[in-house]
């Protein structure tokens, strides 16, 4: 079954396997058109894109004159740099990697040990427990903004936690909520998938006398890797785009995330749009790398595990 | 979520407040020197902050001077003060939006010792939630400071919490060569204006430059028409929830700007107010009701001195141009404030002549309040502005600071754009404004 | 090789991995106590943090809590006012149902398209994929600054492209336009997740089947929508689900272009508009949170329902 997951026919990758399929009727002008109306709707997807890139790469002066979508005179990379060192990006770039690294890898940790037990154990209240991850990911995260506060604010930290002495402020809190919230996806998701992963794998480690650790770390982790591969990825663009978390929690201007600085960037650059276009190319650039970093595990991986045949 | 027009942190004229070496720029810094030597003084009347110079004390800050200009200009205030205290200070700066949506949570949580804010009754409603240091104290040592300022500092129970940095004056602004070109005259009269109107738009520009994309600049219109129609006294009664908003008078002041409204550039709420003032600047459109500092962003190197105004027109004579619109900015010290004394040392020291001069030195854009401070190097634009307003016989602050910030976020901001989508149905917006000022009004018994 | 279609799941392996799971009683001490902490800490964070925050607020929607001053019970009136006075609500209700249909009847379907699409045997499939699902992973920030630049009045390109440069069209601010342009962007990014939801979905199907139903004479259209298509009951349950509470939840692209006013409300906005402003409106604010939250449960309900269907096979 796993096998099937992890490498499943090859679509993915593409290149030319026709004629593979015995039955496949060649219908040339068929294939001609799906081309032409793929590259046409990709490059709409593509355009407003492109836009940005394009205005990023102009003096603002020109645009200002000559409109977006004129010709260009002059091109340049010479907002990137300004954008970077302007807006002093690097230092946000670092907040984001503080809080992002530590909540991807413990949501990833929690949930695929939550899967693992429930899939394999008779854990009391297995259902209620599955019930209580995957709705709580559905209820919508303003709720939770007010109470979550005056918690936070209540829980004293030490100083080398936090700053503050409280989770209010800290990159903890942040850190928390993200996990708390991101766990329920990724339960629902990794359970499913371990369903799949024939319980004569794990029964074969007991009986060599392998602990509940064990099994999990051993045996079920190295076999759930497709589908962690693209959680890894999902959890990572959400829990890199959030901006509410850190907007709510955080009260120290030099501790924001880049997503929520780049908010800040907005009125910073407002005089100069294609400075703001720059910084914005910047700011998505890391989840685009990720994304064509991970893509093949990411879409065999990303079978939510409900369709295992 | 109200951007009020002084939360955008002003940029100053650069070309033509760049100054020369004067006798004048001398004694300025002589004044520098001056208020760095009265602060040790300051420092030990408050007791036990610790006042003398190279003692490694600190005092946090917390700043919504988050853009470019203003934020070198605060870094130059609190330079000076630490040069002339040797008290270091922390600051932290927060985008200034996200500072005010934040601002009841920051100053519930851990918030800075001084913290910037705006005077008015968005002062007056967190120090009556108690999240404000009394500085009445430190006020008993301020000069220079007129009655009307130390009035906006003061709290519902008669005491101070605020001590004002700068204001900057809401009027008409324009490019007098364009003006001059075309032979248009400052209207006088509210009939002026609309004749005026009818001219500007036939030679096919726009008369009022007009933006409302986020919300808070239409509140400068209305503020305008509101206290010229009916008057400050009413109008500061209306924005307290003690007025009826299905009033006749009220009606009369959004059918005045309906019949001004086809002269003001379409579109209005999918343009930021920078778009707008770019417009006068570009010669597209003729004036614009807008803040002096915002506008001023606008017309930068040679433009700079091609920037002037005018209040808006008499619509009562009753009234006259009685009432200015100048919102001021400064500082509170948080309830939470982890050292009180050294809060208030600080705070002594940001109420002097010295701390506008320095913030001056950087920021040209605004209106100092410290009759102390040093004007010499003024601009004959700045020069007015300052005389404007000096000449009120009433100060506004602004829609969102004189009225509850709720009120102005959740309702009239709303309100306000679905009146300029839709400037028919005056009753129905009214009743439904007074519906809801009726509500959130309530909350306050 | 003619054989029916297979059900996506498989029942065998299901039921002797119920079958086999273990009582807890079978376990050493260490077990436990690693089975306690691990999934103790995190159903911890999950009830307080989750659960625990929620369900204060649907107590304080039944206040007038302020962010202040004690809340006092004001019992139905934030509700009551919600629904006569508060004039954003029911263009927040009508906004938030274009968005579930316009998502629901043009973008889940048009995701659909492109994943049948790309899982024929073409070239540069990833390229396409990747293109496709580029609008996904980008934040509010910078979709709603491309909404700018595109759909501005002054300087947008949309207009440019149209040839309305004498009299432009108003597509973020004249508030009888908006929605849909900023429909067309939330479209935009959710037909690409959509699409990879559905391709991975599509390539776990067995080819046999396919090939089986070609055998058998079946065109390529009766081949999906017969055979292929209803393998994918499961997927169709997951994107149902999220596609609703993506509409529900829809927030972001809205707050970067114009936090939510003018025509552009939606009750996500409303709620931190009311719950996170300068002078807060907490009572009021959750109340709004209360009634999407009931309306996402019915949603939640079914959903749940088809998760433990599934674990009961």
């Amino acid at each position: 079954m796993t096998t099937t997951t992890t490498a499943p026919r090859d679509t993915v990758g593409g290149g030319p396997r026709e004629g593979s399929r015995p039955n496949r009727r060649p219908v040339r002008p068929a294939r001609i058109l799906l081309y032409v109306v793929l590259t046409l709707v990709a490059l709409g997807w593509l355009a407003p894109l492109l836009l940005a890139v394009y205005a990023s790469l102009r003096p603002y002066a020109e645009t200002a004159k000559y409109g977006y979508m004129s010709l260009p005179h002059h091109l340049s990379l010479r907002y990137y740099s300004q954008a970077w060192s302007q807006g002093g990006m690097g230092k946000y770039f670092l907040n984001t990697l503080i809080i992002t690294a530590p909540a991807l890898v413990l949501t990833l940790f929690f949930a695929s040990f939550i899967a693992f037990a429930l899939a394999r154990f008779r854990v009391p209240g297995r259902k209620t427990l599955l019930i209580l991850f995957t709705a709580g990911n559905l209820l919508p995260p303003q709720v939770m903004v007010t109470p979550l506060y005056t918690l936070y604010n209540k829980i004293p930290l030490p100083y080398w936690l936090s700053d503050s002495g409280t989770v209010y402020d800290s990159y903890l809190g942040v850190i928390a909520i993200h996990v708390a919230f991101q766990t329920g996806f990724c339960v629902f998701v990794l359970y499913n998938y371990m369903q799949t992963i024939p319980s004569e794998l794990t029964e074969a480690a007991v009986v060599d006398g392998a602990g509940v650790w064990r099994q999990y770390w051993r045996v079920i982790l190295p076999l759930s890797r497709p589908a962690l591969g693209a959680l890894a990825t999902l959890e990572f663009t959400w829990i890199y785009n959030d901006f509410l978390w850190a907007l709510v929690f955080m009260s120290t201007g030099d501790k924001l995330p880049i997503t929520s600085a780049l908010n800040n960037l907005r009125g910073e650059f407002f005089t100069d749009y294609n400075l703001l276009a720059a910084g914005s190319m910047l700011v998505a650039l890391p989840t685009l790398i990720v994304f064509f970093a991970l893509q093949r595990q990411f879409v065999s991986g990303l079978t939510l595990g409900a369709n295992k045949g | 979520m109200t951007q009020s027009p002084p939360d955008q942190p002003l940029r100053p004229v650069p070309s033509n407040v760049s100054r020369t070496v004067s006798r004048r720029s001398m004694l300025r810094g002589t004044a520098i020197g001056a208020g760095a030597l009265a602060i040790p003084g300051a420092l030990a009347a408050c007791g036990k902050s610790g006042g003398s110079s190279g003692n490694s004390k600190t005092v946090t800050f917390g700043s919504n001077y988050s853009d470019a200009i203003p934020k070198k200009g605060i870094a130059a205030v609190m330079a000076a003060y630490q040069k002339s205290s040797g008290v270091s200070v922390k600051t932290n700066t927060q985008d200034h939006n996200s500072f005010q949506e934040n601002i009841s949570r920051y100053l519930q949580g851990n918030p800075e010792d001084v913290f910037s804010w705006f005077a008015g009754n968005r002062m007056k409603f967190f120090a009556a939630q108690g999240l404000a240091t009394d500085i009445s104290d430190v006020w008993a040592g301020l000069t220079g400071f007129s009655d009307a300022l130390k009035k906006a500092s003061t709290g519902e129970d008669g005491k101070q919490y605020f001590v004002p940095l700068y204001n900057y004056p809401w009027a008409v602004f324009y490019r007098p060569s364009v003006w001059q070109a075309k032979g248009w005259q400052v209207p006088k009269t509210l009939d002026d204006l609309t004749a005026l109107c009818k001219t500007i738009k036939s030679s096919g520009m726009d008369a009022f430059a007009f933006a409302d994309k986020d919300g808070w600049p239409a509140m400068g219109t209305f503020d305008q028409i509101n206290m010229r129609t009916n008057g400050y006294d009413f109008h500061i009664s209306l924005m307290a929830g003690k007025e009826s908003w299905t009033d006749p008078k009220v009606k009369q002041v959004f059918s005045t700007w309906a019949s001004l409204l086809p002269y003001h550039q379409q579109g209005a709420n999918g343009r930021i107010w920078q778009d707008a003032a770019n417009s006068v600047q570009q010669k597209k459109s003729a004036m614009m009701v807008i803040g002096s500092g915002q506008i001023a962003q606008s017309f930068q190197g040679s433009d700079a001195t091609d920037l002037d105004f005018f209040p808006y027109p008499v619509i009562n004579p009753d009234f006259g141009q009685d009432a200015v619109e100048a919102p001021i900015d400064g500082f509170m010290v948080a309830k939470k404030a982890k050292d009180i004394d050294a809060a208030k040392a600080l705070m002594k020291f940001l109420g002097s002549p010295a701390a506008e001069n320095a913030y001056q030195s950087v920021d040209g854009g605004n209106i100092p309040t410290n009759s102390g401070a040093d004007t010499s190097n003024f601009t004959p634009f700045q020069k007015k502005c300052q005389e404007y307003i000096a000449g009120a016989k009433q100060i506004s602050q602004f829609m969102d600071r004189d009225t509850r910030p709720d009120f102005a976020s959740q309702v009239m901001i709303p309100s306000l754009q679905s009146f300029i989508n839709k400037p028919s149905d005056i009753d129905g917006l009214l009743k439904s404004i007074d519906a809801q000022a009726k509500s959130i009004f309530a909350q306050d018994n | 090789m003619a054989s029916p279609p297979v059900s996506a799941q498989a029942p065998a392996t299901r039921a002797s991995a119920a079958r086999r799971r273990r009582r807890l009683s079978r376990f050493t001490r260490r077990d436990l106590v690693i089975l306690g902490l691990l999934i103790g800490i995190p159903v911890l964070l999950d009830i307080v943090l989750i659960w625990g925050t929620t369900l204060t607020s649907i107590g304080l929607s039944f206040t007038d809590y302020n962010g202040f001053t004690s809340p006092k019970l004001v019992g139905l009136r934030n509700y009551h006012e919600i629904v006569t006075i508060y004039e954003p609500f029911w263009r927040a209700v009508r906004n938030n149902l274009l968005w579930l249909g316009v998502l629901g009847f043009i973008a889940t379907p048009l995701g659909l398209l492109l994943a049948v699409l790309l899982d024929k045997r073409i070239r540069f499939t990833r390229v396409y994929q990747s293109i496709f699902y580029m609008p996904v992973v980008l934040s509010l920030a910078v979709v709603g600054f491309i909404a700018q630049l595109v759909y501005s009045r002054d300087y947008g390109a949309l207009n440019s492209v149209l040839g309305r440069t004498s009299h432009p069209i108003d597509f973020l601010g004249d508030p009888s336009i908006n929605i849909w342009a900023i429909l067309a962007a939330a479209a935009w990014r959710h037909v690409g997740y959509v699409m990879i939801l559905y391709l991975a979905g599509l390539k776990s199907v067995d080819p046999a089947l396919k090939e089986a139903a070609t055998i058998d004479g079946a065109n390529e259209r009766q081949t999906f929508f017969r055979v292929v298509f209803p393998t994918l009951r499961p997927i169709n349950v997951i994107v149902l689900v999220i596609t609703v509470i993506e509409a529900l939840r829809a927030f972001d692209i809205v707050y970067a272009v114009n936090s939510g006013r003018n025509g552009l409300e939606l009750l996500s906005v409303l709620v931190t508009a009311n719950i996170v402003g300068e002078a807060s409106r907490i009572g009021f604010g959750s109340a709004i949170a209360v009634i999407l939250l009931a309306t996402s449960l019915g949603f939640v309900i079914a959903y749940l329902t088809q998760i433990l269907r599934e674990d009961r096979r």
